[in-house]
């Protein structure tokens, strides 16, 4: 007995250090100064693991420019029903539906959101919902170049050939928990994929990625002097957005901050500016364009209390710092760029 | 300085390593020897490039001075003077003054006759400075990776590296390190509190033994570690906080760039509760 229990511990311990070692790296590392020398604001990068990411991100090759028919979509009698792109040339219209065709879903085809015998046809949810996308597409391009610039999003930058882009969220009320005097985890204490495993708070984007929200709880005093109000759990989900934000990007704090001080501008890196336009674009993009979509989704696209999918960071970086290492798709297709009508 | 009466037959000529009998004198209560001399020189020559490199910094405040390590784009080659060059000969003086103090130790201890525990321990913590300025900085490929020498601007670089890994309290070696520290205080505080305990009685009583010591801790928590014991843990733990530390910061990097949390994947990922 006394030799069978140290035989099955030793079996344990040995399948666990294995499990444990497999995921360690190794030299040599790249890295990258982000501040000035022995700061410690430094980004280390794995090499290989870095060359995996770029096969997976790389941009697929533009159709062929179209050969304009000098008609515009809401002159032609043959497209009917057409709200947002009404504006622009017939055959670049076709060019960019063969485009969405195969950057959101390239098995299903025209039919995964048109009718085949009524094009103009709006009885599948997904034709409504891919209007208005391309709505929250155009806004983005035009109104939010402080965080997208002149590199622009495409259909592409998220959905990546998938008709459901593959980062998004739903709100998280976490698992079932016994009810009255049991004790309640607060929203936190379970390892959560969307907050790098940390036990930090497990839903920081339904509090944060909202429209108008406050992620700042640092006082902007040594001392308590009331200059914040945020309690411990309000800084522990920030903290998690910004572990969320750090995942999604493939950097640490670094990238952003000096941890000297978080909250000072000054001491901060300029990307640090276009992360938080685009935190508030966010935040938008799902006041405006997803949650507008209630209703509209059948119950199965819906998450588990209800609400549509939304967006974070993950949906269009992927674990790299620029969506698709920044190259513009936007450039090829200009219609993707012009105003709302 | 007077010489105590006794200690004239510990003065004892030989156990040198290095030198023969030509650093092998006592100058005052300090004994010299070859490493006492380098030891100086090494220490002399730092400090004053410390206080030279400091006087072409643009402060004199003692919290602000800032010595830092050349950019990373020097790698592993020397760095100009007030680039870099200066924390490079700076770290080089600091190794060889503690490595020195170290063999200097030992010389003492071949002199009494004694075990080298003091050196040992001794070149844990040189083991922990050089794994932070030169095993780490060589495993990434740049000296720029070492931490810079000034009050503030190294705790900077304490946060800014912890931050790497978005959050340094989840690096597995960490946890062992600071558990050891707090249990090496424990340990301490322990020890120091049983022995003032047996040698302060009551007026009129006489000053208790060890074994009412470790009938102390028998009756406490039914087992004492013992008067040799207690220093042999005691030891253990502290050179073991030391050990563990300097493998918390080595792996950050070389062997792990993701954040620490994620490490823990494989615990989460065991096939039998996946």
């Amino acid at each position: 007995m006394k030799y069978a229990l140290a035989f099955i511990g030793i079996i344990a311990g040995t399948l666990l250090t294995i499990a444990m070692m497999l995921s360690w790296e190794r030299p040599p590392m790249a890295s990258t100064q982000l501040g000035p020398r022995g700061l410690g604001m430094v980004e280390i990068n794995n090499p290989r693991t870095e060359a995996k990411l770029q096969k997976a991100n790389i941009v697929p090759e533009a159709d062929p420019p179209a050969v304009l028919s000098g008609v515009k979509v809401k002159d032609s009698k043959d497209y009917q029903n057409v709200k947002v792109l009404g504006d622009i040339d017939t055959e670049e219209f076709n060019r960019l539906m063969g485009a969405i065709t195969n950057w959101v879903a390239p098995e299903q085809g025209c039919t995964y959101c048109h009718n085949p015998e009524n094009m103009a046809d709006d009885s599948l949810y997904t034709k409504i919902v891919a209007r208005r996308m391309l709505q929250m597409t155009r806004a983005i391009n035009t109104m939010w170049t402080p965080h997208v610039a002149q590199t622009g999003v495409t259909c592409y930058t998220c959905h990546r050939g998938n008709p459901v882009p593959a980062n998004i969220w739903f709100k998280n009320d976490g698992p079932p928990h016994a009810g009255g005097m049991s004790a309640d985890r607060q929203g936190e204490g379970l390892a959560t994929k969307a907050v790098g495993t940390t036990s930090l708070p497990y839903d920081p984007f339904t509090p944060l990625l909202a429209k108008g929200a406050n992620i700042r709880v640092n006082a902007t005093t040594a001392l308590p002097e009331g200059t914040s109000k945020a309690s411990i759990h309000d800084t522990e989900t920030t903290y998690a957005l910004m572990m969320h934000l750090s995942q999604a990007l493939g950097v640490n704090c670094t990238y952003c901050h000096n941890a000297r001080q978080f909250s000072s501008w000054a001491e901060s890196r300029p990307q640090r500016v276009t992360a938080w336009h685009g935190i508030h674009m966010v935040g938008e993009v799902n006041e405006t364009y997803l949650n507008s979509l209630q209703g509209v989704f059948p119950k199965e696209r819906l998450g588990p209390s209800g609400d549509v999918a939304k967006v974070n960071c993950a949906t269009c970086h992927q674990g790299v710092y620029k969506p698709l290492y920044g190259v513009s798709m936007v450039k090829d297709y200009e219609v993707l760029r012009l105003p709302n009508p | 300085m007077a010489m105590l009466s006794f200690e004239k037959k510990y003065r004892v000529r030989g156990g040198t390593l290095i030198g023969g009998d030509l650093f092998d004198f006592w100058a005052g209560p300090f004994y010299v020897g070859f490493f006492g001399v380098a030891t100086m020189f090494f220490a002399t020559l730092g400090t004053a490039l410390i206080i030279y490199a400091a006087s072409q910094g643009p402060t004199w405040n003692i919290w602000q001075i800032n010595i830092a390590p050349p950019d990373l784009k020097y790698g592993l080659g020397l760095a100009p003077l007030k680039e870099g060059g200066f924390w490079q000969i700076i770290t080089i003086c600091a190794i060889g003054a503690f490595v020195s103090w170290m063999l200097r130790e030992i010389e003492i201890c071949r002199k009494l006759g004694m075990g080298y525990h003091v050196p040992v321990a001794f070149g844990f913590a040189i083991f922990a400075y050089i794994t932070l300025e030169v095993i780490r900085p060589v495993l990434l490929g740049a000296w720029g990776h070492g931490f810079p020498y000034g009050i503030i601007s190294h705790l900077d670089w304490v946060s800014n590296v912890g931050y790497q890994y978005l959050h340094f309290h989840y690096n597995p070696a960490h946890m062992i390190a600071v558990s050891l520290f707090f249990t090496t205080t424990l340990a301490l505080s322990l020890h120091g509190a049983l022995v003032l305990s047996a040698t302060n009685p009551p007026k009129g009583q006489a000053v208790k033994t060890p074994e009412h010591e470790d009938t102390f801790f028998r009756d406490t928590i039914g087992y004492s570690v013992g008067t040799l014991g207690i220093h042999r843990l005691g030891l253990f733990l502290a050179l073991a906080a030391v050990f563990w530390s300097a493998v918390c910061i080595v792996i950050s990097g070389p062997f792990w760039t993701r954040g620490w949390p994620e490490w823990w994947n494989w615990w989460l990922d065991l096939p039998i509760w996946r």
